[in-house]
């Protein structure tokens, strides 16, 4: 057994290239609202590389099993990880053949482990989840962080939704939301996210949840409005400047 | 069951297709004191034999809560019982802290068949020589399963296992059909009928048994001893004055002449003609 040299110190692991040291491909908010028939979840199709809006065609949420959908923003290699990871517990849950299966809030604990485990050992998976579901008629909405912190909630977002998002839906969300009402408020968060986020991109999908099955909508943009006054001629306070 | 020249190690088929020493593990079973389980929709009932071997020591614990949601009823081998629940706890645990959810007994009761399993087929090890009454409520209902040294394992509406099972088991097929829509109560009263049904000489005394119960809204605990004497008291007058009540008296011929003497006093013991 050979040692690792002592001058590797102590937050190294075997070998350090394979650790999550920043994120590199990434994905921004994601928002999701509980309503009356089960979970609304919304997420554009980016993929950042860096500054750049490198990837538009990106599905950031996935259904998983019978009863849960995963949002993800952040590390998108990470959140393919994850995916693999509840492939496998969803395969040897349904292999039990016993008529128990998962339900959201079991896939919520696990992934709570899996996360705070990964960032024990300094090598964190870089992904912000939004888990939600619905089983025997009870909804379930929580998030889990990179560093395990996780929680449920009415309504949650990740990154720079929990800054424009969350004022939103504290304000407008209420129990018992209509489909169409919680289509709306997700849009009117998500519009607010394609003006102030930079790394929004104008194609998203919203998903929703019920006891019956997900859905998720066909890739569909917002109407925005740029026709300001303040827009037409900005250089009018400082003549000269572009 | 006579010595073969198959029996030696749990190993060794025998040419009839038998394993032996699983044979006689199961055999350990039934020559231990009885143990009985019966459910309902709602819930399920334990209730067990416990005899202390002097007046000097304390009676052998059979029941054991392995979670909120399940209990256990051994027979056989105490000593393998307490492995065996320390084993089920565990997994319990476990599955807790990661699902944050209860585990399902069906999954439980098949991990503990798998590892009584193993035991049939490693030459260095021996059969646990215990039948396990798991009873448990998950979100599919009230189960009530019980597994075997073999590995097997079932699922039961109700079962007596340990010795004179028989007599317990005549009593609960004539009655099982009501059990799903039993009371509480009533299913209690049935599982101490069973028990006595086991006692042939002796009088059912709360000295002698132990009755758990698990339930929805109702954590698995064991009944105490108050409770216990309440209910025997109150069939066994119910059986003296031969009315039907809640659930009708044995049918055996001896009740009609049951001594008038409260079931506290040391009268003439039911079962005496």
């Amino acid at each position: 057994m050979d040692q690792k040299p002592f001058s590797q110190g102590l937050l190294s692991s075997e070998a350090d290239s394979q650790r999550t040291l920043y994120p590199y491909v990434t994905g921004t908010s994601v928002v999701a609202l509980k309503y009356k028939d089960g979970i609304l979840m919304a997420a554009d199709m980016g993929g950042s590389y860096g500054s750049t809006l490198r990837y538009k065609s990106v599905e950031r949420m996935k259904s998983i099993g019978k009863h849960s959908l995963l949002g993800a923003s952040g590390e998108l290699s990470d959140f393919q990880e994850i995916l693999r990871y509840l492939d496998e517990l969803i395969l040897y849950d349904n292999m039990w053949d016993d008529g128990n299966s998962l339900g959201p809030k079991e896939v919520h604990s696990y992934l709570t482990r899996v996360m705070y485990n990964r960032r024990n050992k300094f090598n964190p998976l870089w992904s912000s989840l939004v888990l939600g579901g619905v089983k025997n008629g009870e909804k379930y909405l929580g998030m889990v962080s990179m560093i395990g912190v996780h929680f449920e909630d009415n309504h949650v977002a990740t990154g720079f939704g929990n800054h424009l998002a969350r004022p939103i839906l504290r304000e407008e969300w209420h129990e018992n939301l209509s489909f169409e009402d919680g289509v709306k408020l997700l849009e009117k968060c998500m519009r607010v996210l394609l003006y102030r986020d930079r790394s929004a991109v104008n194609k998203l999908q919203i998903a929703k949840i019920t006891e019956e099955g997900v859905t998720v909508s066909q890739p569909y943009s917002l109407k925005t409005f740029w026709g300001f006054s303040a827009f037409s001629n900005p250089t009018v306070g400082a003549e000269g400047s572009w | 069951m006579f010595r073969n020249q198959y029996d030696t190690d749990v190993t060794t088929w025998s040419p009839a297709g038998r394993l032996f020493q699983v044979e006689y593990a199961m055999e350990a079973v039934k020559q231990s004191s009885a143990a009985i389980g019966l459910r309902s929709k709602t819930h399920v009932v334990l209730a067990c034999v416990n005899k202390a071997s002097s007046e000097l020591s304390s009676h052998q614990k059979k029941i054991f809560k392995v979670d909120d949601h399940i209990g256990v009823a051994i027979a056989g081998l105490t000593a393998d019982g307490h492995v065996l629940s320390r084993y089920m706890r565990n997994e319990c645990i476990n599955y807790n802290f990661t699902y944050e959810s209860p585990l399902p007994v069906g999954r439980l009761v098949v991990q503990l068949a798998d590892k009584a399993q193993v035991c049939t087929q490693r030459s260095w090890k021996r059969s646990y020589g215990v039948g396990v009454l798991v009873a448990g409520l998950d979100e599919s209902g009230a189960h009530l399963y019980y597994n075997c040294p073999s590995g097997n394992y079932f699922e039961y509406q109700a079962f007596a296992i340990g010795s004179r099972w028989q007599a317990a088991m005549t009593y609960l097929e004539r009655r099982f059909e009501n059990f799903m829509d039993s009371s509480r109560e009533d299913l209690i009263k049935d599982a101490l009928i069973s028990v006595r049904e086991t006692l042939q000489e002796e009088k059912l005394q709360i000295s002698v048994c132990t009755v758990a119960v698990v339930g929805v809204g109702e954590p698995f605990h064991i009944l105490d001893q108050e409770t216990v004497r309440k209910l025997i008291d109150t069939f066994e007058i119910v059986r003296e004055d031969g009315s039907p009540a809640p659930e009708p008296g044995d049918a055996a011929p001896d009740l009609g002449e049951a001594a008038p003497a409260a079931a506290a006093e040391e009268g003439a013991a039911p079962m005496d003609i």
